[in-house]
């Protein structure tokens, strides 16, 4: 039998997460909490319930749904799931991602689903904050294929403010993966006020255009998370944050194309 | 758009749609001219047929390239009062109803009461089809168990091959002369029959060629009173154009366009056949005519665009007949599904798409009109590239094309015994039907309502709603110890009810064979000249009888909604359910959430719903799969709804999958309403768990937020779903781009959405036409955006 894990959904005709039509698996937990966090009920790792508003379409009646976020799971039971769409990612050369949460917070599991995925010959991306110890880092590197790696600063305080975590493991394993030649695409999340002054910017341009990556990813904050943080019952720090302009979106891409670096921008 | 076009575009879209009585009224006066009884009825027929043809209005439109209108006008839509005899009452609702209405004048009126009611009451087709099916038939039918297509329309379903752009009517004539020598009077006991209908045909072939020589004088006599040179010198090019066809091949592309708007014009005039009429492989059979004008110089691509959107208008201007009753509910649209086809295979095996199946594309991108509707073939030799420029017209959220596997086509056609040349050279038609083009009678006959069905197996054969015993006593529902018992009480049911369908279908095939044979159409399709027999009385290569299923989606849900919750997972008793069921819900909103929100259901790939998908394609399948008609054919099935699951819905009470009473049951093979919350991907699997090459066609409706078509990428990706669910051997896919806040605003705000098109299913409407029903359920159908 398969390792176990916690996960808390699976996503077909995933298209935003790598190349091609792709399944995402969500794995619950992380050990970092940004204030921005779009996945709040990824937060913790065990499972967890809210209360949803179900309105009815012809009674308009509205009726409370209780759900439970998260289930454990089995490799063998994932991997099922994942095989399901292999015709659709034999024609689009896509694949499998982990996502999360931090597919690094379960590694057992995640080496398990990692290799069992490798046997059948799907393409693994690997959507990570690279929070873990190098350890870990080193015992999965060969069985991805693609990295998205998020960077939410350079600055180590402002990292340790927003994110309850030190930032030098992550810039270090970032490294260690761009030595032994991985595909990396950088993704980081444009938060106003937090990390989209120049200056930051900056920091991130002379950063990456040091390390071999594909590209720079540039993720608007959005507000779809805030009724996640209702039905969980959590404080929303970024209730008063508004999503940023095109423009400045823009004009952030400029900055860092100066840098030698290939941009794009993910709607 | 060149200003030509968009003035006859405006000119065509602006029309009225109205009742024409010319055509009952001719038909009227010739039928009591005594020239009827002297003749056999394929010669009757024939007679009529030249009749209307000598004597209605010949309508030549201002800036017209392509001539000929089945009306006086333009949307002037005649009646056909041999197969359905409209009352003053029918007359009433088509003009006055809200959706798919026709304008009916004084005359009209007074003309149908005095005239046209008289001398059709009990004549016409349909009351001698009621009249001669048993009250067997007839309780079900008024139940909602079937519906009948040939009650108010005739059998046509059929599609125009390559020959008739090669063949002019004079070369027909010499078929049928040679036929007429075949036949043997000494050794044939239906010798005499074969003459009749040959003399038919002949006088059916002449009734055309003289009907275009009306339109040269017409034509000669504008151009006489034109002032301006250039429309002069155009309506001097018309004249001579239809000199020239439909009587001999045409020569160019314009003579080829022309040679085939008479011979629909033909066969939309001789009866009211369903799916009026189709050029089937456009591309293909108009290449060499485009391809050797190119190259002499004689053609620009320019000029053979605007004459193709002229003639994409000709079909605009012919609403489906009027329809009543239920067949306006199975088929509540003007679209009468002319499906041009493009791309596929060449009758070699290899890649069909051609530089003329672009120019089409960028036709049907332009014209954005009701009809005709498009669809493109395409096999694993397509390009990727013609796949990708189709799904860009598409992302418009036009609705067109739709899109269709080749490769199945031909599959499905090879496994009821055609020849592979007639496969490929075959396609698709109407909504998603795969015939074999110009060599095929393949009629739909109804719709059979699948989970009208499971409702009377609950009721033990006793319908709730018209309250009688329709169906067989299979039993007290609350005593079946097992699901295995329910399924057989319901398999039971089934064919039953397909064995009355049948024997209906039967008789009333053979009523239209005797009393209203349709030799013009019997000349274009193959081999009734050869075997000197008409199109409805099995003269065809190929017959099929289809009988198609609908609510795949929610009788698998209901089924499975049984199996999970009473017999499997025991949350309740089948009693606590029918119970439930017939309260329809009343104060049990969290068991309906429950059946919905917790309970498997088909388009989520989800095999444990999906054994029921497979085990009611496979009772369907063999209830109805090889039963012989009457025309040395077969009973075949296919998957698809038009529009009649809101019908169906509508005599069905609650059902275990928690749809409320009424309510419009799922389409074609599309998962319920919303009931599909694993994404695109999970829905094709599930629909491809059923053997399409089995069936006759399918229709899956998948609907898209713009945003999956906004970048290259996102085109591309569902440009791998469709070559995905093509591999896995799906028969038909389209897609509905359009945003649901979209139709929200059309359906408060309708007169500021009129060019809003959406798709239906198997075809496209404008939105603000459909219902109030349909259009919440449009509204409904899952819609995968993105996040």
């Amino acid at each position: 039998m398969g390792q176990k894990g916690i996960i808390f959904d699976i996503k077909k005709f995933a298209v935003h997460d790598g190349p091609g039509i792709r399944t995402t698996v969500f794995f619950k937990g992380c050990p970092m909490h940004c204030w921005w966090c779009h996945n709040p009920e990824s937060h913790k790792i065990e499972p967890e319930t809210i209360t949803r508003k179900v309105v009815t379409s012809s009674s308009k009646a509205c009726y409370e749904k209780k759900e439970v976020i998260g289930r454990e799971v089995i490799t063998e039971e994932v991997m099922k799931e994942i095989e399901k769409d292999l015709i659709f990612y034999e024609e689009s050369k896509g694949g499998v991602t982990f996502s999360g949460g931090e597919p690094l917070f379960q590694p057992e599991f995640l080496i398990d689903l990692l290799k069992k995925c490798k046997k059948r010959g799907i393409h693994t991306t690997l959507d990570t904050s690279g929070c873990a110890s190098k350890i870990e880092l080193l015992k999965i590197i060969g069985l991805v294929d693609l990295f998205l790696y998020d960077l939410k600063f350079v600055d180590e305080e402002k990292h340790l403010h927003y994110t309850g975590e030190s930032n030098n493991q992550i810039l270090d394993n970032l490294k260690t993966l761009a030595k032994k030649g991985k595909k990396i695409i950088i993704r980081i999340p444009i938060i106003p006020t937090v990390n989209d002054d120049q200056n930051t910017i900056n920091q991130f341009g002379e950063l990456l255009s040091t390390i071999d990556i594909l590209r720079v990813e540039l993720l608007p904050f959005h507000k779809i998370g805030e009724e996640k943080y209702l039905q969980l019952n959590k404080v929303n720090r970024m209730k008063d944050i508004q999503k940023p302009t095109k423009e400045h979106i823009e004009a952030i891409k400029e900055s860092l194309e100066k840098f030698g670096l290939k941009v794009k921008v993910e709607e | 758009m060149i200003e030509r076009i968009q003035k006859l575009r405006d000119q065509s879209r602006n029309a009225i749609p109205s009742l024409s009585i010319e055509r009952a009224k001719l038909l009227t006066e010739f039928y009591k001219s005594g020239n009827v009884e002297k003749v056999s009825t394929p010669v009757a027929r024939a007679l009529a047929f030249k009749y209307l043809l000598e004597n209605k209005e010949i309508c030549i439109n201002d800036d017209e390239l392509i001539v000929g209108e089945r009306g006086p006008a333009p949307k002037a839509t005649p009646t056909y009062p041999e197969i359905c005899c409209h009352s003053i009452k029918d007359l009433d609702i088509l003009d006055s109803r809200e959706k798919i209405s026709f304008k009916v004048s004084d005359e009209t009126r007074k003309l149908t009461e005095e005239e046209i009611i008289p001398f059709w009451k009990g004549r016409s087709i349909r009351d001698r089809i009621f009249d001669k099916v048993d009250y067997k038939w007839i309780d079900a039918y008024e139940a909602g168990v079937f519906t009948e297509f040939m009650e108010q329309r005739a059998p046509g379903h059929t599609v125009g091959d390559g020959k008739i752009f090669v063949k002019g009517f004079a070369d027909f004539m010499v078929d049928i002369q040679q036929s007429f020598e075949n036949i043997d009077y000494y050794l044939d006991a239906e010798a005499l029959d074969k003459r009749e209908e040959l003399k038919a045909m002949e006088i059916a072939a002449t009734a055309i060629m003289a009907y275009a020589e009306r339109h040269v004088e017409k034509a000669k006599e504008l151009a006489k009173k034109e002032k301006n040179t250039k429309r002069k010198k155009e309506l001097e090019l018309i004249a001579q154009t239809c000199t020239h066809v439909p009587e001999n091949t045409p020569r160019t592309f314009r003579e080829a366009l022309q040679h085939y708007w008479f011979i629909h014009l033909g066969v939309i005039t001789e009866l009211n056949t369903w799916d009026s009429f189709n050029p089937g492989r456009l591309d293909q059979h108009l290449y060499p005519f485009y391809k050797k004008e190119i190259d002499e110089g004689t053609l620009t691509k320019e000029e053979a665009k605007e004459l193709l959107e002229a003639f994409w208008i000709k079909f605009n201007n012919q609403p489906a007949p009027p329809k009543v009753g239920v067949t306006a509910e199975e088929s509540n649209t003007y679209t009468d599904f002319c499906l041009i086809n493009l791309g596929g295979l060449k009758e070699d095996g290899s890649n069909g798409v051609n530089e003329l199946s672009y120019l089409i594309l960028d036709v049907i991108e332009e014209m954005r009109i009701l009809q005709p509707s498009s669809m493109v073939q395409i096999s694993n030799k397509t390009p990727d590239s013609f796949l990708k420029r189709v799904l860009e017209i598409v992302k418009t959220g036009f609705g067109q094309p739709s899109i269709f596997n080749a490769d199945i086509i031909i599959q499905e056609m090879l496994r009821v015994g055609k020849k592979i040349e007639d496969a490929r050279n075959g396609g698709a038609s109407g909504c998603v039907e795969t015939g074999a083009f110009g060599k095929e009678n393949y009629n739909l006959t109804g719709y059979f309502n699948l989970v009208k069905i499971l409702e009377v197996t609950l009721n033990n054969g006793f319908d709730p709603r018209t309250k009688k015993q329709i169906g067989l006593r299979t039993g007290d529902p609350t005593k079946f110890k097992t699901y295995d018992k329910l399924f057989e009480a319901f398999s039971k049911q089934v064919k039953h009810f397909v064995d009355i369908k049948i024997k209906g279908n039967n008789i009333i095939e053979k009523l239209w064979a005797d009393c209203l044979p349709s030799p013009f159409l019997s000349i274009i399709i193959d081999d009734c000249i050869m075997n000197a027999k008409d199109y409805n009385a099995g003269g065809a290569r190929y017959n099929s009888s289809y009988i198609q299923g609908v609510g795949l989606g929610s009788i698998t849900d209901s089924l499975t909604s049984i199996k999970y919750n009473v017999f499997d997972k025991k949350t309740c008793s089948m009693k606590e359910m029918l119970d439930i069921l017939s309260n329809n819900f009343k104060e049990k909103e969290d068991f309906r959430q429950k059946l919905i929100c917790d309970t498997p259901k088909y388009g989520n790939d989800n095999d444990y719903s999906d054994e029921q998908t497979k085990e009611v394609f496979e009772l369907y399948f063999n209830a109805v799969d090889g039963r012989p008609n009457t025309k040395g054919g077969h009973h075949r099935i296919n998957l698809l709804p038009t529009t009649v699951h809101v019908y169906f819905g509508s005599v069905i009470g609650a059902t275990p999958d928690g749809r409320r009473a009424f309510e419009p049951l799922s389409e074609g093979i599309s998962p319920v309403q919303g009931a599909d919350i694993q994404g695109p991907t999970a829905v094709l699997k599930s629909a491809s768990k059923i053997d399409h090459i089995r069936t006759g066609g399918t229709l899956l409706n998948q609907k898209f937020t713009p945003s999956f078509f906004a970048t290259d990428k996102g085109i591309e990706n569902i440009l791998h779903l469709v070559r995905g669910y093509f591999k896995l051997k799906g028969h038909h896919i389209q897609f509905n781009v359009v945003s649901a806040d979209t139709l929200r605003k059309a359906q408060k705000n309708p007169e500021k959405y009129r060019d809003l098109i959406v798709r239906v299913a198997g075809y496209s409407d404008y939105f603000i036409n459909l219902g109030p029903k349909l259009q919440d359920e449009i509204i409904r159908r899952t819609e995968h955006g993105s996040d």
